[in-house]
């Protein structure tokens, strides 16, 4: 394996210069699409994305032919050899036929692309004999290697490799040789319908992974691989499902915190899930009287059901919720100053599961409002019927839903500065990060509570204008945080303890 | 008599009559149906495991030699080695990805030798705790995440 590594990393060229797509202007409100994707916040169209086209299977077929063709002609080789060689520098043509032409030795050249046998033992005289696999006394044939097997072999060992092996890079039966079988080949001896389908599929799969310029689309059965002009951790949008993923790792987009941290957090999450059991995401106690608290809103201003009680305080820190207004009240900042303070090894390592329960909870937090923000596009859908039955036109009332996208993109985009922060290593910059991040935490939480809260309250006439300033406002923070950490990443000016 | 069966019959036959150095063939090494063995090897000469002996279990499928064998340490005595886990599941290329039907159980009994040879540490893998306790029973069934080969 690390032979092929090596292979690559030698041969391919990867060109980047960032070119940036033009930040696109908002227009007033009116979301583009059909209203039946109500509940999906897509419509919001993400200043980083990429161009792309989105492929289907078939479009994949006809493109990596295509491809197969071109250098089939110029190198003269069959299209199965040329579908090793493209596959071995990742689909990229330009730079395979560079190597090609400069190679001095093209059989060479061929042979540690294990297009042709790095040895050819002897070809027997007699064509009969004993089959090495099934030990029979019968025909045999094999490769341009020579290593031989009876045809029954050659047919079950390509079938296993098929169906079990899932893989449409075959290599020669004989256990050193590492020739890999050209398609030509494969598809003489398997000749069931069924199985050479699964082989067509293996093969566009192959294309798919080895390109650098291809990815699929993450959303099950969906099908589909969106195809890039350079590969950048950059959100892609896939056009039949609608779904906007990160084009480096597949993942939701996540901006600010980069594929790889993003990773290591993942990960952590997941294995300190014992730690977070008892965190228990849903339900949390009042501050005040112990009466246990269900979340079933977005936002995280809780009043506690107790009528007697009636207490006010935040979902995320359990502080009483007045102060949260105020530009100097820090809820999403850690103050680790208990954790300099900690002498001893359990006190310590108590400050740092202190010190990540803080981001998780915050980072869970938001993931889970996100969730709940469903039910509030069905509260919105209502009031924006309403509204049309009192003579406002369809394009008038979406507003409202543009309100409701643009807070699932803060809460996604506050959820993955959690991430970000819990890596970050303290010092001025993170000062001014964290200053962001509460600006539009604060503004995030005004929206949510006015969605959730104030909007059967409000008069039709006012309504408009002050969800749409508050929508801008929100998603103007948004937009300043995202710059922030966008300038300080060209820079790379941020340190990270990871 | 279908191929798989020929072909286990064969291998017997070989492996019992020139054992090569470091394969122990007593005679009721293989199962009356052939599809499960126990074969004892040696470790070499001049390394950690010289002298010690091990047994190893192979299990056929119908689909051998096109589908690997099932391979593992069995009995008292597992070697403690970095590509084996204290239930006797060994991470070794050759038995999952790497197989071909050209491989036999002698050849893999080597490999076995040759791999127990090149420790310089008798311990097993840093996550056989977990392993152990979250493993399939059949090693065949586990995504084998190779260890770096030249450990
Ligand atoms: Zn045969
Ligand atoms: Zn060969
Ligand atoms: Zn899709
Ligand atoms: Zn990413
Ligand atoms: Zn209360
Ligand atoms: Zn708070």
């Amino acid at each position: 394996m690390a032979d092929d590594d090596d292979y690559y990393e030698q041969y391919s060229n990867s060109s980047s210069d960032g070119e940036d797509v033009d930040l696109v202007s908002e227009d007033d409100g009116i979301a583009m699409e059909s209203e039946d994707a109500a509940g999906v916040s897509n419509n919001v169209r993400e200043s980083q994305e990429i161009e792309s086209r989105t492929m289907t299977v078939k479009d994949l077929t006809v493109e990596m032919r295509d491809t197969i063709n071109d250098v089939a002609n110029i190198v003269g080789i069959s299209p199965g050899m040329c579908r090793i060689l493209l596959h071995k520098f990742q689909w990229q043509k330009e730079s395979l036929l560079e190597r090609y032409y400069e190679a001095t030795n093209a059989d060479a050249f061929l042979r540690q692309a294990q297009v042709l046998p790095k040895v050819a033992i002897e070809k027997p005289i007699s064509n009969i004999g004993d089959c090495d696999v099934c030990c029979d006394t019968t025909q045999l044939c094999g490769l341009a290697c020579n290593h031989l097997a009876c045809d029954t072999c050659w047919k079950s060992y390509l079938e296993t490799k098929i169906t079990d092996g899932n893989t449409s890079e075959i290599q020669c039966i004989a256990s050193n040789c590492r020739l890999l079988i050209e398609d030509e080949k494969v598809l003489h001896y398997v000749t069931d319908p069924k199985i050479r389908a699964v082989y067509e599929k293996l093969q566009i799969n192959s294309y798919v992974e080895t390109n650098r310029l291809l990815k699929w689309c993450p959303t099950a059965d969906c099908g589909r691989a969106i195809k890039v002009q350079q590969s950048e951790a950059r959100p892609v949008l896939c056009e039949s499902c609608r779904q906007r993923f990160c084009f480096g790792c597949s993942y939701e987009w996540h901006e600010p915190v980069n594929c790889r941290l993003l990773k290591l957090w993942m990960k952590k999450c997941q294995d300190d899930s014992e730690t977070s059991n008892w965190i228990n995401a849903n339900t949390k106690e009042c501050p005040k009287c112990n009466a246990t608290i269900e979340k079933d809103g977005g936002c995280n201003h809780m009043t506690c059901r107790n009528q007697a009680c009636r207490t006010e305080f935040c979902w995320m820190c359990l502080g009483a919720w007045e102060p949260h207004g105020n530009s100097w009240y820090n809820c999403n900042r850690f103050d680790d100053s208990n954790a300099k303070n900690a002498r001893s090894a359990q006190e310590q390592s108590r400050a740092a599961l202190q010190r990540y329960l803080h981001f998780y909870n915050r980072y869970m937090g938001h993931q889970q409002s996100l969730r709940l923000e469903a039910k509030l596009y069905a509260t919105v859908k209502t009031k924006m019927e309403q509204m049309q039955q009192q003579s406002m036109s369809w394009i008038e009332v979406q507003f409202l839903r543009k309100a409701v996208d643009v807070l699932s993109e803060c809460r996604r985009t506050l959820m993955y500065t959690y991430a970000f922060a819990y890596y970050l290593k303290k010092d001025n910059q993170s000062m001014i990060f964290e200053d962001n991040q509460k600006d539009l935490e604060m503004a995030t939480e005004q929206l949510s509570e006015f969605l959730e809260r104030d909007l059967e309250n409000e008069n039709l006439v006012t309504l408009k204008q002050k969800v749409q300033d508050k929508y801008r406002y929100v998603d103007h923070r948004r937009q300043i945080l995202l710059k922030y950490c966008r300038e300080g990443q060209e820079k790379e000016e941020w340190e990270f303890n990871a | 008599m279908d191929s798989c069966s020929r072909r286990l019959m064969k291998e017997l036959q070989q492996l019992s009559t020139e054992p090569p150095t470091g394969i122990i063939c007593s005679r009721d090494i293989a199962s009356d149906d052939l599809k499960q063995w126990r074969v004892e090897v040696v470790g070499a000469p001049g390394t950690l495991y010289e002298g010690e002996r091990f047994t190893l279990q192979f299990r056929f499928s119908p689909q051998y030699p096109f589908s690997s064998p099932e391979v593992m340490f069995v009995g008292q005595n597992i070697p403690a080695h970095p590509h084996v886990y204290s239930n006797g599941h060994i991470c070794l290329s050759i038995l999952a990805d790497d197989w071909t039907p050209a491989l036999s159980v002698q050849s893999v009994c080597l490999s076995i030798i040759s791999m127990l040879s090149s420790a310089k540490e008798k311990k097993h893998p840093i996550d056989d705790a977990i392993y152990v306790r979250t493993c399939n029973k059949n090693p065949n069934k586990t995504r084998w995440w190779f260890h770096d080969d030249t450990v």
